[in-house]
């Protein structure tokens, strides 16, 4: 049945999950070509964040002496750039990916929000490949988790959600604005100062902690922490705060990208045709 | 009622063309918010008091589109560029949606709008046929079944763990349309995927469909190839200006098709901007003219007739070539030529306007009506553009060959050939006259 649709709710779940296997195909695509032509391949994976944590280690850790409460520096920020790096990698090929699977877009009906789901699970790999360095450097450190990284998965999954909504935003909004893909490089940056990676939560003044939670990517880092470290507050007000934001950024960004899925081809153009 | 495949039921689709049609900055959204409600004070002081832009900026690219496809079909969908017919297959396809109307689909479809969709340079040919099939709708399951059966009927096999950035264009076509032909949907679209390839492809890609189509599939099949068209589809639709100009046998459209075609004049101008397309290269004018550049409509069989092609090279591009296809007067093709012949290799273009011009030799055309498509490629990579039976002429007999006798010979050329005639007697008599040796009528 093909008619204009109508309405909001136009959320087909249905339909994603007879595509799944278009999701894993585009996502081992992402991954197979991101790396094919690297010497070192996904040792980047790895390298990124490690290379990351050396900076911050230098001038946050060492130089400017941020607090790390009560964490080996190095280990306090790897935690914290774990989660970010799979996030600030999420907005950054989600935002362009609708634009550079146009071709696809043009030729083949399938649900349109498999492409930035795609772009996550990419990230997704990344991400557990570098969890893997994460063990090494606890076993270095000599820190053992308590019985808080029960709850990991949990903000594992406020991570996908959070980075998701985005994508979905962001992705939708880029085909009609191609202004976004510029802004992104920028957000990215600013987000990751509003988010608790090189700092504790706790040089955050009490008054302003739920106000700062409505970036939802403090819960999860703050979650992060806590679940693998058992520093900072776990379930907080603040962390609720960001749960409530990211489910609704992520409901939002996916009516929105269903919504305007029918005129992406429209937007896009036929790509050379 | 369940016999019908397809069925659509007053299907339209519009677009907007001009600025808004590739994108949108920021900036002008931002502009409009000013703007808009100024530009509809200014309105308000117009008679009307119409806000104009909104209605101006739009086309139907199809409008009041019905029609119904029995299982099993196979339908041919004519008509010329920017007719429609493309539009109508993602409208069935549901690449894009349809601002009106709906179209009923029964059973699954497989849209085969481009070969190698999806194909990615950097991977080898083997994950692109399962990345490919993913994107066609193949389950895993089904092309691992299905792998060997593919690579062979592409005929790639020593090549298979090779990325397809080394593959020749033939092998990489070859590949693309492998995946597509081993979709086994119940519904299969089809859009002009014959008009690249070398001739032993089509030739395979044809057969191919044949079979498809005697198992009993429903396919609807655009196209610009006539000769295809005949041999696959029996029925045809004729897509005009975004709406059916006539269904029926594909004999009885085809000759509809080409006689609204025969309207159209010795020279074909191109409006300023067709609907807001950047293409590399954009066609300008089309003409048939004599030896001193001059358009004429008639020309005697043994006078060289010239199409002169102009264009525009909007952007720097690679490798193009541009070219004619001749059709008589009733859809056979006469020849193919293109303006890097013999090769027919493409070449790097630099921006500019240019005429490629054509000169058909006098003597080989015989009388009748001619249509000239023009066309730009990327050989074996993409069309540029096409304008089916953009002009048109016809050939009279002159003073050439048969000049003397008008004998209403047969045949779509009528070339001057060699003979001998020699008396077979022993005295090795002298020559007889042979005029008569065309067996004519």
């Amino acid at each position: 049945m093909i008619a204009p649709s109508r309405g909001w709710w136009s959320v087909n779940l249905g339909e994603l999950w007879a595509y799944r296997e278009l999701i894993y195909f585009l996502t081992w695509r992402d991954i197979k070509v991101r790396y094919k032509q690297t010497a070192i391949g996904v040792a980047w994976a790895i390298l990124q964040p490690l290379a990351m944590m050396v900076v911050f280690t230098i001038f946050f850790g060492r130089l400017a002496r941020v607090p790390s409460d009560g964490v080996p520096y190095p280990l306090f920020a790897y935690v914290g750039l774990l989660p970010w790096q799979l996030f600030s990698r999420t907005i950054t090929e989600s935002t362009n990916s609708l634009v550079t699977d146009q071709r696809l877009i043009t030729r083949v009906y399938f649900p349109r929000v498999i492409v930035p789901i795609a772009a996550t699970m990419a990230a997704v790999v990344d991400f557990l490949v570098a969890s893997a360095l994460l063990g090494g450097l606890m076993t270095y450190y000599r820190v053992v988790p308590g019985a808080t990284v029960l709850w990991l998965p949990v903000f594992v999954l406020l991570m996908l959600v959070t980075a998701l909504g985005v994508g979905f935003w962001l992705s939708a909004l880029n085909v009609e604005y191609r202004d976004v893909a510029y802004a992104v490089p920028f957000l990215n940056q600013f987000w990751l100062f509003l988010t608790p990676v090189v700092y504790p939560t706790s040089v955050v003044p009490e008054a302003w902690r739920v106000l700062y939670g409505l970036n939802p990517m403090v819960g999860v880092v703050e979650g992060f922490r806590w679940a693998l470290l058992g520093v900072g507050q776990g379930p907080s007000p603040a962390v609720a705060g960001s749960a409530v934001v990211a489910v609704l950024l992520f409901a939002s960004g996916l009516v929105w990208f269903r919504r305007r899925e029918r005129t992406f081809v429209d937007a896009i153009g036929s790509g050379g045709r | 009622m369940s016999d019908i495949a397809i069925r659509a039921e007053g299907l339209g689709k519009r677009y907007r063309i001009g600025h808004a049609l590739r994108y949108k900055a920021l900036r002008d959204s931002l502009a409009d918010v000013f703007t808009a409600p100024l530009r509809r004070f200014r309105a308000r002081g117009r008679p009307d008091g119409a806000v104009q832009d909104a209605e101006e900026a739009t086309i139907w690219a199809l409008k009041d589109v019905s029609f119904e496809i029995p299982v099993g079909a196979v339908v041919g969908i004519i008509g010329r560029n920017g007719a429609g017919k493309s539009t109508l297959l993602k409208v069935l396809s549901r690449i894009t949606e349809p601002t009106e109307g709906r179209a009923e689909i029964r059973g699954r479809v497989g849209s085969l709008l481009e070969v190698g969709t999806g194909f990615h340079p950097e991977l080898t040919g083997r994950e692109n046929v399962y990345l490919n099939g993913a994107i066609l709708g193949m389950r895993r399951r089904e092309i691992e079944r299905k792998f060997d059966e593919i690579v062979a009927f592409a005929e790639v096999e020593r090549f298979i763990d090779t990325p397809v950035k080394y593959y020749s264009s033939g092998m990489y076509l070859r590949l693309g349309f492998s995946v597509a032909a081993h979709l086994e949907p119940e519904i299969l679209l089809i859009d002009e995927v014959l008009a690249v390839g070398d001739a032993a492809f089509q030739r395979k890609c044809l057969d191919k469909m044949d079979s498809v189509a005697r198992e009993g599939r429903t396919v609807a099949f655009v196209t610009h190839n006539l000769g295809a068209l005949r041999q696959l589809c029996p029925e045809t639709l004729w897509v005009d200006r975004g709406r059916i100009a006539l269904r029926g046998g594909t004999a009885q459209v085809v000759q509809a098709y080409l006689e609204a075609a025969q309207a159209r004049r010795a020279e074909f101008v191109a409006e300023s901007r067709q609907r807001g397309r950047t293409e590399a290269v954009v066609l300008r004018r089309v003409a048939v003219t004599d030896r001193g550049g001059a358009i004429v409509e008639a020309v005697a069989s043994e006078e060289d007739v010239y199409v002169r092609i102009e264009y525009e090279v909007a952007a720097a591009i690679a490798s193009a070539r541009v070219g004619l296809r001749l059709h008589a007067g009733d859809g056979t093709l006469v020849f193919t030529s293109n303006d890097t012949d013999p090769s027919g290799e493409g070449v790097p273009r630099s921006p500019g306007i240019y005429a490629s011009v054509c000169t058909i030799p006098g003597n080989l055309l015989n009388e009748g009506q001619y249509y000239v498509t023009v066309a730009c490629d990327r050989p074996m990579q993409e069309i540029v553009f096409v304008q089916e039976h953009v002009v048109a002429f016809s050939v009279y007999v002159g003073g050439g060959v048969g000049g003397a006798v008008r004998d209403g010979r047969r045949g779509v050329v009528r070339p001057p050939l060699q003979w001998t005639v020699r008396s077979l007697a022993e005295d090795g008599g002298k020559l007889r006259a042979a005029s008569a040796m065309d067996v004519g009528g």
